[in-house]
C-alpha cells in the first residue's frame, strides 16, 4: 500500500502506518487522517507533535497516562484525560493518533 | 481502521444456538507474517515451495511428541456437545466455527497420510488430501480459535480444541505462513524485552510517572523499582501494564499492596514482559526462548521470588510449564509458591489483615468479575480447588461493597472468551473480535440489567483490551472494564 503526498509515493503497511518514518511531513499526516475521515485540527497537531517529540526521545509512543498527563499540564486539566483524547482520536489515541504521526502502532496486549 | 463494515450481533432474547450461515466467515484470515519477523523465530521467510510434504513431516513429529494430540485427532465420535460451545459460533453462525469442525480441518489432513483407513480408502473415512485450499482455511479458521478451552469442558472425551489449534499454528509456522501479530510481537520480545517494544528508558520514564501520579494522589511516596538487584520479589507483568488502560491502574494497585506489605519488589526491563505468545504459536522453542528470559532476570537480580501480574495466558504458562520450560526454581524461597500470582499475594495480605481497605472508596461501582480462559480452565491460585475463581473474587468483595456474578453457565470453567484471546487481538480480525465478544456481552447485560452493575474487573491484559475496544460496540461504554488491583488501589489505606 501506498499514499502520494505532494507527487510522491509514501509507502504503508497493511494498517496505514508509514513504512519508513522519515518519509512523514505534515501533508502525510493530513492525506492519513483524511483516510480515516478525520480533518486535523490545532488539538490534533498538539497531539501528533507530542507523539513525535517523545518517540524522538524514547523510541516508541507514550503510554496513554503519559499522554494524558502531558497534554492536561500543556492545555489545562480539561483536556488531560483519555477522554478528550477519544473525541479527537475515535479509534483511540495510541493507534490512531500514533497512524498519523507517522510512528509504528504499537504492539501487544493492548 | 477508524471504519468497520460488518453489523455487530443483536443480543438474543434466548440464547439460542443460530441459524447457520457456511462459508461466512471464509477469508483469508489474519495478515501473514512478513520474512523479517518470521526468521528471528526460526522459520521460514515465506511459504516454501514444498510446503505440503514439510507440512506432513511436521505433522508426523507433532504426532510422534505429543501422545494427547493424535488421541484428540483419533477420539472424536462426533457426539455434537461441542458444537454450541464456541463462542465464535454463537457470535458468528459459520459452521467451521464448531470446535469439532474446526478439528475436523486437520483431522482429515491426519486420516489421509497417518492411518490405514485414510490412506487407502479416503472417502470412507472423510480423509482429505493436504492442498493449497485446506492450508488456506487451516490459516483462516485456526486464526478464529481463541485457543480458550471452553468446548473441551463438555467433551466428553475431554479433546481439547486449543491444543489442535496451536499444533496448526506450529506446522504452519514451519512451512512459512506465520501471522503477523503473534510473530512480530515474539521477535519484539528478542530484540526489546516486551511485545510492545517499550525500551528500558521509556519504561523508567513510565514508572517515575506512575510514581509522581500516586504522590500527587495520597501523599506517599510509593516505588515502582526497575532493575533493583537484591529485592526480594521479581514481578512479571504484561506490558500492556505499563502503557494501556485500564491495566496501568492495576499496576499502582500492585505497588500500593508491595508498599503496604513492606516487601521490597522490582521490575526488570529484560524481562518486562510477562505474555509469552510463543504458547498461542504453538511453539514449544519459542515459549521457551520467552520463559528463559524471567528465569534469567531472577538469576541477575539476586531475587527470592517471583509474581505474575495480571495476565490470564501468561499465568498459564508460568503455573503450569514455567518449572520444566525454565526451571529448576532452586534457587527461590521454597517457602513461596513459585511462581505466585499477584490475586494470591494480596490474597494473603488481605488474609492475615495486613491491609487497611476501605470498601466504600469503591461505592460509585458496582462489580461483576470475567473470568479470563486461561486462569480458569488452564491453572488454579491458592491450595484450594477453584482457587482460580474463589481469590480474585474475595479480593474483590474485599474492596468493594456492590459485587455480582454474571449466570453461572457463563463463569467459572464455562466462562466465556472475550473473543480477542490466543493472539487475535489484532485489528484484522475486528469483526471476529466483535461476534466472538456476543455472549460474553449478553452475560454481562443481564447483571446490568438485573443489578445495575456498572464495571467489569478482569485479570488479563487481553481481556482488558479487547472489553475496551469491544464494548461500544454492545451499548456500553469503554471504560466499564477494570483491572482488578485497580479496585485494590482505590480502597487501599496507605500509611
Amino acid at each position: 500500500m501506498a499514499i502520494e503526498v505532494n507527487g510522491k509515493t509514501i509507502e504503508t503497511d497493511e494498517e496505514g502506518y508509514l513504512v519508513n518514518l522519515a518519509d512523514w511531513n505534515e501533508d502525510a499526516a493530513k492525506i492519513l487522517a483524511a483516510q480515516d475521515e478525520l480533518e486535523l485540527t490545532e488539538s490534533h497537531w498538539e497531539v501528533i507533535n507530542f507523539l513525535r517529540e517523545y518517540y524522538d526521545e524514547y523510541q516508541i509512543a507514550p503510554a496513554v497516562r503519559v499522554l494524558t498527563k502531558a497534554i492536561g499540564k500543556k492545555l489545562g486539566p480539561e483536556k488531560g484525560n483519555s477522554k478528550y483524547l477519544y473525541e479527537l482520536f475515535p479509534y483511540g489515541p495510541a493507534k490512531q493518533a500514533c497512524r498519523f504521526a507517522g510512528l509504528p502502532k504499537p504492539t501487544g496486549c493492548v | 481502521m477508524a471504519k468497520v463494515n460488518f453489523e455487530t450481533p443483536a443480543f438474543r432474547p434466548y440464547p439460542l444456538i443460530p441459524a447457520l450461515q457456511p462459508d461466512v466467515m471464509k477469508g483469508e484470515g489474519p495478515f501473514v507474517a512478513k520474512p523479517n519477523m518470521q526468521e528471528p523465530l526460526g522459520y521460514p521467510g515465506e511459504l516454501l515451495d514444498n510446503w505440503q510434504e514439510v507440512a506432513i513431516a511436521k505433522m508426523g513429529e507433532l504426532l510422534k511428541k505429543y501422545r494427547s494430540f493424535r488421541v484428540f485427532l483419533d477420539a472424536c465420535v462426533k457426539c455434537g456437545a461441542c458444537t454450541d460451545k464456541c463462542h465464535y459460533l454463537l457470535g458468528t453462525a459459520d459452521p467451521k466455527n464448531m470446535p469439532v469442525a474446526r478439528q475436523d480441518l486437520l483431522r482429515q489432513v491426519y486420516r489421509r497420510y497417518f492411518t490405514w483407513g485414510g490412506k487407502l480408502f479416503p472417502n470412507l473415512v472423510g480423509a482429505q488430501d493436504l492442498t493449497k485450499e485446506v492450508l488456506d482455511d487451516w490459516y483462516n479458521y485456526y486464526h478464529q480459535c481463541s485457543q480458550c478451552r471452553r468446548c473441551s469442558v463438555f467433551c466428553p472425551y475431554g479433546i481439547d480444541t486449543a491444543e489442535i489449534s496451536m499444533a496448526a499454528r506450529e506446522i504452519m509456522d514451519c512451512v512459512g505462513k506465520g501471522q503477523k501479530y503473534c510473530n512480530e510481537i515474539i521477535g519484539k520480545v528478542y530484540k526489546i524485552g516486551n511485545n510492545l517494544g517499550l525500551p528500558e528508558p521509556a519504561l523508567r520514564d513510565t514508572l517515575a510517572g506512575l510514581e509522581e501520579d500516586i504522590k500527587l494522589d495520597t501523599d506517599v511516596d510509593v516505588r515502582l523499582p526497575l532493575n533493583e538487584a537484591g529485592a526480594e520479589i521479581l514481578v512479571v507483568t504484561p506490558s500492556a501494564d505499563f502503557f494501556a488502560e485500564p491495566h496501568i491502574d492495576g499496576l499502582v494497585g500492585y505497588a500500593k499492596v508491595f508498599h503496604q506489605a513492606g516487601i521490597s519488589w522490582t521490575l526488570s526491563s529484560h524481562a518486562s514482559e510477562a505474555a509469552n505468545f510463543g504458547m498461542f504459536i504453538g511453539s514449544y522453542d519459542n515459549m521457551r526462548r520467552v520463559a528463559l528470559r524471567i528465569r534469567e532476570a531472577a538469576l541477575d537480580l539476586k531475587v527470592k521470588r517471583i509474581v505474575f501480574g495480571e495476565c490470564g495466558h501468561a499465568w498459564r504458562v508460568a503455573y503450569s510449564f514455567l518449572n520444566t520450560l525454565a526451571g529448576p526454581f532452586d534457587f527461590l524461597d521454597q517457602r513461596y509458591p513459585i511462581p505466585q500470582h499477584i490475586c494470591e499475594f494480596t490474597y494473603d495480605l488481605i488474609q492475615r489483615g495486613a491491609l487497611k481497605l476501605d470498601k466504600s472508596a469503591n461505592d460509585h461501582r458496582r462489580i461483576t468479575f470475567h473470568d479470563s480462559c486461561n486462569v480458569a480452565r488452564a491453572s488454579r491460585m491458592g491450595n484450594i480447588p477453584g482457587g482460580q475463581f474463589i481469590i480474585p473474587r474475595a479480593i474483590i468483595k474485599a474492596t468493594c461493597n456492590y459485587y455480582y456474578d454474571m449466570p453461572a453457565d457463563t463463569i467459572h470453567d464455562q466462562t466465556f472468551c472475550c473473543g480477542g484471546g490466543g493472539g487475535l487481538l489484532t485489528d484484522d480480525l475486528m469483526e471476529l473480535r466483535v461476534k466472538g465478544a456476543l455472549p460474553r456481552m449478553e452475560a454481562l447485560k443481564q447483571v446490568v440489567d438485573n443489578y445495575g452493575v456498572t464495571h467489569m474487573a478482569a485479570i488479563c491484559a487481553i481481556c482488558k483490551s479487547q472489553f475496551t475496544k469491544v464494548l461500544p460496540f454492545y451499548g456500553f461504554r469503554l471504560d466499564q472494564i477494570v483491572s482488578v488491583h485497580q479496585l485494590v488501589s482505590d480502597a487501599i489505606i496507605l500509611k
